[in-house]
């Protein structure tokens, strides 16, 4: 333990020396006075990521020692699940290219869907009548949320920006001429998401940040910094506190964040290729991942490790969207080869594949009262499976 | 610390991730001892070798990956889709089918992995032997895409049609099955990197990522160095980490609709919305499930508006209510608009913490000094410490006697166990499927009713 304790004060010490170093790397500009002074830093500097290197592997193998069982193994005595019958009880037809992302009203029936053609509808998908449409003026809407209010949506894309639409009951009135542009970012925008009210919106976007908006004055008010690349999804946390909430990104890693100091808490990087989509388990200790390596794995975050990886050999093609069912049993995941695979996450095995969609599935969500999940496709339509 | 230069060859990795899994998977095929029981096909009067049928496939996969025969197919169908496999009856139908067509394994020089990206040159001479070897063998599509080469690389039209012709004497020496199959395998190559308008693009992989070939530098978080050594220290057990994840599951495992049902019926199913209506935002008695959740945690009471009412009315007995008033107040301040902040402050001051305040409440005095500080100038989370105290006094103290009160317990016995609606006589016959008022639409009503109090 006191082995650990050292190792972990080093630790700081040397990342601390680290970003100084790092931050008077990146200041200092390159004229040839400078030179010998570069070298120099550029030594210290690989000096100390040689020796953060050496801390980092001692400390996960301390870690490992206390590791003493995987999730399954303690699941081994949970009843086992039966087969499962899920079907396509809605389809919903409209968009004109790839459906790219949906999220539900909610009122648990209202879902706001985005293609890759610019198109924004809104459906009740109970009826699977088509209440809105908005037509944005760039293509590749990526991202879209609907409002906790249920009187909003925010949609954004290759314009970089996230917009926030409230919704007219006008038949006449076109919604485009109420648009409120709230984000701006520096690349596409990859996911946005209202935290717990209308007024306030997380996105993440292209240009390798998180950002945190006032929706009202559209001012900027946190900014998250971390990631290496393309920053692809988010997720709030629904915890008691509620002042978290996890990115992923193309640099393979999921981090969790503190909405208020802008801090990165943790980091986990165990997959093998980009993030697609995270989402936390629903009490909040731990998020599910879906990566284009093809699996699905579970973080825990107090044991700060991945606990659980969903993959079968069979499945070759990565996940583009994952989302628990209400008691966090299930894992369901949307697949690039069209099929939706659903995982016993306590017992790691696969319970169920779905087919139907006739592209791949690009956007994956749990109804918010848990009765129905939804699934937007590139074959240009909706399902909603029960 | 890492410090990640992304090249410009990080174009496409997804696919390059797809490409080798696949791989793996056929070279597994080809395995001399565990892999596909190769044989003479007949072809017409031709027999070829080294091939095997569409059901041959479908069974090594469903024996050596433990799936059915639908996931069986739906992957081989990818495996000719990017032309691993390749049909040797219908050349330009890139489909499998579980029956006796015979199917063939593409060599890996036509990989779509191994000749990326493809050349245009390649293409060119590759239309110039169809056009050379009969006339009007070209496809509609192909015979554009043609002229349209023929135009663009004009200066090296000479090399191409010499090529071709090279190609061609050369494929005349060789034996008529060896002709087939390079014949097909060209022509699968082709289809999946030049595929014909209107088909389905095997390599469409949408927006490329990542868009950025910036050096940025990642710091391995200085948090989480902490939170390591300091996970370390606790020295939690795994054991006890992994028990909850069972523990909660099995807590909710009857409030999964799509685990265990839901009653009265699921409305997807059913087209019945009576489970919505039952367990709408506020209704005269809630049901039994609904209730129960409430003593899951104090988090699930607070987060549902009826929980919320029934817990004012025991605070309210109690005597304690200021509590939650205030912990909503915060909530507001928390959430609401950035303009409304200060005089959201003022308001919960006045009510809530000056000295003879109406609804004075219980912090405890370092708490209330920072706050009181903290809120000479007003932000978003000037409450947050106050807000906490409170909520984990709730929490602690007023949350557990409500569990064990008569009002709850009166509640609970109370709540309905709605009925499980019968599955219908008729099972064709569709219910009707009933639109609702958007929540724009409510909003909308309550504003031309005019301000009521807040209902919290």
């Amino acid at each position: 333990m006191v082995v650990c304790c050292c190792l972990g004060r080093t630790a700081t010490w040397v990342s601390y020396q680290l970003k100084i170093h790092a931050q008077k790397y990146m200041r200092s500009p390159l004229i040839p006075e400078m030179a010998t002074q570069e070298v120099q830093l550029n030594e210290t500097l690989a000096h100390l990521k040689s020796e953060s290197e050496s801390l980092k592997s001692k400390l996960e193998e301390e870690r490992a020692k206390l590791h003493d069982v995987e999730l399954h193994q303690v699941a081994e005595k949970v009843e086992g699940l039966g087969q499962f019958v899920m079907k396509t009880r809605r389809t919903l037809k409209g968009h004109g290219n790839k459906v790219l992302c949906m999220d539900w009203c909610k009122d648990k029936r209202r879902i706001v869907s985005s293609s890759q053609d610019g198109k924004v509808i809104v459906w009740d998908a109970f009826t699977t009548n088509k209440e809105h449409a908005v037509t944005m003026p760039c293509t590749w809407v990526m991202a879209c949320a609907y409002a906790p209010s249920g009187c909003a949506v925010a949609c954004g894309g290759l314009d970089n920006k996230c917009s926030v639409y409230p919704l007219s009951l006008d038949k006449n009135e076109n919604l485009a001429a109420k648009k409120k542009s709230v984000a701006m970012h520096t690349n596409y925008l990859s996911a946005c998401s209202f935290t717990n009210s209308d007024m306030q919106i997380l996105t993440s976007s292209g240009d390798g940040t998180c950002a945190l908006w006032d929706v009202e004055s559209g001012q900027l008010l946190q900014s998250f910094h971390g990631h290496a690349a393309d920053v692809l999804c988010l997720d709030l946390a629904p915890s008691e506190t509620g002042n978290t909430f996890v990115s992923g990104g193309c640099d393979k890693k999921a981090n969790v964040w503190d909405m208020r100091s802008g801090q990165c808490i943790q980091s986990f990087e165990t997959h093998e290729s980009d993030i697609n989509s995270v989402r936390y388990y629903p009490s909040g200790d731990a998020f599910a991942s879906g990566s284009d390596d093809a699996t699905c794995r579970l973080y825990d975050l107090r044991a700060d490790r991945e606990v659980a990886i969903y993959s079968k050999e069979s499945i070759i093609f990565g996940v583009s969207s994952v989302d628990f069912s209400l008691s966090g049993r299930l894992l369901f995941g949307g697949y690039n080869d069209y099929t939706i695979n659903v995982w016993d996450v306590l017992k790691g095995t696969r319970v169920s594949i779905l087919f139907g969609h006739e592209n791949r599935v690009s956007t994956l969500r749990v109804s918010p009262d848990g009765t129905a999940f939804s699934t937007g496709s590139w074959d240009h339509t909706l399902r909603i499976w029960a | 610390m890492t410090i990640n230069t992304l090249a410009k060859g990080g174009w496409h990795r997804e696919q390059m991730t797809c490409f080798q899994k696949m791989e793996k998977v056929i070279v597994a095929m080809q395995d001399p001892d565990m892999g596909m029981k190769m044989r003479n096909q007949r072809l017409l009067i031709t027999v070829i070798p080294h091939a095997m049928t569409g059901k041959d496939i479908i069974d090594w996969l469903m024996q050596n990956y433990n799936i059915n025969e639908e996931e069986s197919l739906h992957l081989g169908g990818f495996l000719v889709q990017y032309g691993y496999i390749y049909p040797l009856k219908e050349p330009r139908c890139l489909v499998l089918r579980p029956d006796e067509s015979p199917y063939r394994f593409q060599t890996p020089y036509f990989w779509t992995s191994t000749r990326w990206p493809v050349s245009e040159l390649d293409y060119a001479i590759f239309l110039a032997k169809k056009n050379i070897r009969k006339q009007g063998e070209l496809m509609e599509y192909e015979k554009e895409r043609y002229s349209v080469l023929h135009k663009r690389i004009n200066h090296t039209w000479d090399f191409v049609v010499m090529q071709a012709r090279e190609q061609l004497r050369a494929s005349k020496q060789r034996r008529k099955a060896d002709r087939i199959v390079t014949e097909c395998q060209e022509q699968a190559y082709w289809l999946i990197n030049r595929p014909p308008p209107g088909a389905p693009n095997a390599l469409d992989m949408g927006l490329e990522r990542p868009s950025s070939c910036t050096t940025r530098m990642t710091l391995w978080p200085l948090n989480a160095m902490i939170c390591c050594s300091n996970t370390i220290i606790l020295s939690v057990r795994a054991y006890v980490l992994m028990c909850r994840f069972v523990k909660y599951s099995e807590q909710y495992q009857n409030h999964d609709p799509i685990m265990q049902g839901c009653l009265p019926s699921n409305p997807w199913i059913s087209d019945d919305t009576a489970h919505w209506t039952m367990n709408a935002a506020l209704v005269p008695i809630p049901t039994r499930l609904r209730v129960e959740r409430w003593s899951f945690s104090f988090m699930e009471l607070l987060s549902d508006a009826m929980g919320r009412q029934e817990f004012m009315m025991y605070l309210e007995k109690e005597f304690s209510a200021e509590n939650l008033c205030f912990w909503q107040a915060c909530e507001e301040i928390r959430h609401g608009e950035s303009s409304k902040i200060v005089e959201k402050v003022e308001e919960i001051y006045k009510n809530f913490l000056a000295p003879g305040a109406a609804r004075w409440v219980n912090i405890d005095s370092k708490t209330m000094d920072k706050t009181l500080e903290g809120i000479k100038h007003p932000h978003r989370f000037v409450m947050d410490d106050a807000q906490m105290h409170i909520y984990f006094l709730m929490k602690k103290d007023s949350y557990p006697r409500y569990l064990k009160s008569d009002l709850y317990k009166s509640m609970l016995s109370k709540a309905i166990v709605p009925q499980e609606t019968k599955k219908s006589v008729f099972p064709f016959v569709r219910r009707q499927r009933h639109s609702s008022p958007s929540p724009a639409q409510a909003a909308e009503d309550s504003r031309s009713k005019g301000p009521q109090a807040g209902s919290d």
